[in-house]
């Protein structure tokens, strides 16, 4: 009987005809057929009316999958937005089976056969591409199950191509033959080692640990190149010894002095201990500011800083002050002494402000000094006289308490006490040289040529009838090299040409007693200034004779000296121990600060003014030094307009 | 040249507020001290390892760089280390004379 269903459409009954296998009679065959045809409806089926029944509904077979979705969205980075896929997977799966067929010709196959002992003779006959496999009788299992234990061993021979007829091993029905041998009785053996020695090893990967391994690295491959280069000129072998010899002392040396490797380390610590005692002073000096000075209008005061003073220079009087031109805290004190009585050593001590308690450098002398000058360029020498006529030169760079250069009477030393020296400029042959002035009348120029001294009267200083005088100061002028003054100690003031050696250009009536100071101003080339015992000081202009300013100041005026800062400030020490600050702009004929600085028996002999700080230096006779700040209203300083020079030349009286 | 450093630390060592001082070599045996033992040895270890590490950053940060000095103040005193050729120089100071 056949199996008919079909439907059409949804919407439509469904009929379907039931088959039956085995025959029924006819007469109820035929009522179960005609009770077949009758309609019979589920109970949920849809009434419809006819029209609707009979509404066609085209469908549509396509070849699409109708569960693939329609609407997948991918984003593109291209564009930076969702696009919609065109093409969309329309394959439906509906069912997957793997099978355990092979390909009869791929290796997996042929490894299968080789085993199974199947000739591949049988299968050229089959060709085609399925696999033929036996399934042995079951009355030749007996004889196969032999066969098969055969074919197991994988060295059997007759498991490979050859044999036409071979019995088909059976993979199913086999069973395993084995037997147990005899097991020999196992038995430990060991030995033990001594284990390798550790030690543990650490180490930290720092960027200057990296650095420096970088660096040997580099210093090793030059001292390799060097030897390369080395090798080939044997004549260096000496000289290698010679080098080896003098590095194995260098090393000794280094090892039994231990502290002298220290040596720079701890000058700074004494510094930083003398900064952290005098401390205060330090900041005063750099940041106190006299505010008080706004109320007292032209008046200004003096602060007191740090004090200088040495056990060597005890008892001397401070002869000589002067400040390093390159080295702005450093400064140079000779001592020695006035007296003629009580001659006897002298000291040459460099202080500098970081460290107040001790000098950097001493070097003490037989002799008293009486001057000093450090050179401007070559801030290293220092050229001293000396109370016995002698000069010195010396470097501070050389180690040793002896000067490198040194004046005796075959070279021509003064006969008297040298009073100033003064360095000039180098000369035509690049040789350094200094000029020295004494007592005995004489302008020597002194030149250092290699390890010599050389010295060259310039001018034999005379007035009619005596046969010479005794100068006490002198100064070159700053711009005109060759013009310079000369103060006598009976009180008058020479100018003189370095080039005239028996003429004076002009004579000056300055001073009743002896002339202790003359300056020339930073600023103006006219003018100089002048102190002496008979307590004045006098400022002069070189083409008139007569002095432009007189002060009197109740006291043997020992030192004066100009400032840098300003052309119409100076400054006078007297030896009351008073210290007198005149600003000629501010006010003509007083001071504007007048201060007592040291007990009214000591008396001061010199002052200076550093160049660029607001400080100065006093010496006096008990061999103290002592710094002072100068208060703002000290310091006034000319506008930038308004030149120092026109300062100086404003203030200046008219002359008719 | 040593009789001008060891003058040098006795001047120190004679100023205002100085407890002492201490010298230790490269591997950090005081080698000169003013103090008593137990204090150096104190002192000797412990601003070692300091130093140590100041060293350590500040060639960290530059490798051609190098500590030259440490200071460091309490409230009581200041400790200052100079350190010259792998050895190091210590003074202790009061401070509020």
């Amino acid at each position: 009987m056949q199996d008919a269903f079909f439907c059409r459409g949804s919407n439509e009954t469904v009929l379907f005809v039931q088959d039956k296998e085995d025959g029924m009679e006819h007469g109820d065959e035929w009522d179960e057929w005609s009770h077949g045809k009758t309609l019979t409806k589920p109970p949920d089926q849809l009434e419809l009316t006819e029209a609707e029944l009979n509404e066609t509904f085209t469908r549509i077979l396509t070849a699409t999958n109708p569960h693939a979705p329609q609407n997948i969205v991918r984003y593109s980075f291209k564009k930076r937005s969702y696009k919609p896929i065109s093409a969309v997977d329309q394959m439906a799966v509906h069912f997957v089976l793997e099978g355990n067929l092979l390909y009869k010709d791929s290796d997996e196959a042929r490894r299968q056969m080789a085993k199974q002992g199947l000739p591949a003779v049988i299968f050229v006959v089959f060709g085609s591409a399925c696999i033929g496999f036996t399934q042995a009788t079951p009355g030749e299992d007996a004889a196969e199950m032999e066969e098969v234990e055969e074919e197991d061993r994988p060295d059997s021979a007759a498991s490979k191509t050859g044999k036409k007829e071979q019995k088909l091993t059976n993979q199913i029905n086999f069973c395993e033959r084995a037997s147990q041998t005899l097991n020999n009785p196992p038995r430990e053996r060991n030995c033990q080692t001594e284990p390798p020695p550790r030690c543990n090893f650490s180490a930290i990967a720092n960027q200057w640990e990296i650095y420096d391994a970088y660096v040997e690295e580099l210093q090793k491959q030059e001292k390799n190149k060097e030897k390369q280069k080395a090798i080939p000129s044997k004549k260096d072998d000496e000289d290698d010894d010679r080098g080896k010899k003098k590095m194995i002392l260098m090393e000794t040396q280094t090892q039994s002095d231990d502290l002298c490797k220290m040596a720079k380390a701890t000058k700074i610590l004494e510094r930083m201990v003398n900064q952290n005692i005098y401390g205060d002073l330090a900041i005063d000096f750099k940041y106190y500011e006299d505010c008080s000075d706004e109320f007292r209008e032209q008046e200004g005061t003096l602060l007191p800083l740090w004090k200088f003073q040495c056990d060597k220079a005890k008892k001397l009087t401070v002869t000589a002050l002067c400040w390093n031109k390159k080295y702005q805290d450093l400064f140079a004190a000779g001592m020695g002494s006035y007296d003629f009585s009580k001659q006897g050593r002298g000291v040459l001590v460099f202080y500098t402000l970081k460290n107040s308690s001790f000098p950097e450098y001493i070097y003490p002398t037989n002799c008293g000094i009486m001057c000093l000058d450090i050179h401007e360029q070559v801030s290293y020498l220092v050229a001293v006289g000396f109370y016995d006529g002698c000069v010195a030169v010396y470097n501070l760079k050389e180690d040793g308490q002896q000067p490198v250069y040194q004046s005796t009477a075959k070279t021509g030393k003064h006969t008297d006490p040298v009073w100033q020296v003064r360095w000039q400029n180098d000369d035509m042959d690049g040789n350094h040289n200094f000029y020295s002035v004494s007592s005995d009348g004489r302008v020597v120029s002194w030149t250092l040529v290699k390890n010599e001294l050389v010295s060259t009267d310039i001018i034999k200083l005379t007035m009619e009838g005596v046969p010479h005088l005794s100068t006490a100061s002198f100064d070159f002028h700053k711009q005109i090299n060759h013009l310079f003054l000369v103060g006598t100690q009976e009180g008058k003031i020479h100018k003189c040409f370095k080039t005239y050696s028996s003429q004076y250009l002009e004579t000056y009536d300055a001073h009743t007693l002896a002339v202790d100071a003359v300056k020339w101003n930073h600023f103006h080339p006219k003018v100089f200034i002048s102190c002496s015992s008979d307590w004045t000081v006098k400022i002069w202009d070189h083409t008139i004779n007569t002095p432009m300013f007189t002060f009197e100041l109740y006291a043997a005026v020992g030192d004066v000296a100009w400032a840098p800062y300003s052309s119409t400030v100076f400054a006078a020490v007297t030896v009351n121990g008073k210290v007198h600050i005149f600003d000629l702009n501010v006010n003509k004929y007083e001071a504007i600060c007048q201060q007592q600085v040291v007990a009214k028996k000591t008396k001061l002999t010199h002052i200076e003014f550093n160049l660029v700080h607001p400080l100065i230096i006093v010496g006096d006779d008990q061999g103290y030094i002592t710094s002072f700040k100068l208060s703002p209203n000290l310091r006034k300083q000319p506008k930038v307009r308004q030149s120092s020079l026109s300062r100086l030349t404003d203030v200046m009286p008219m002359q008719i | 040249m040593a009789s001008e450093v060891e003058e040098t630390l006795k001047r120190i060592e004679g100023q205002r507020g100085v407890v002492g001082t201490v010298v230790c070599n490269a591997d950090g045996i005081p080698i000169r001290s003013s103090l008593d033992g137990v204090a150096t040895a104190q002192y000797a270890r412990l601003l070692r390892k300091l130093t140590v590490m100041a060293k350590s950053a500040v060639r960290d940060i530059d490798p051609q760089n190098d500590l030259t000095f440490l200071r460091l103040r309490s409230q009581k005193c200041e400790i200052m280390v100079g350190l010259e050729n792998e050895f190091l120089v210590i003074v202790i100071q009061n401070l509020h004379q």
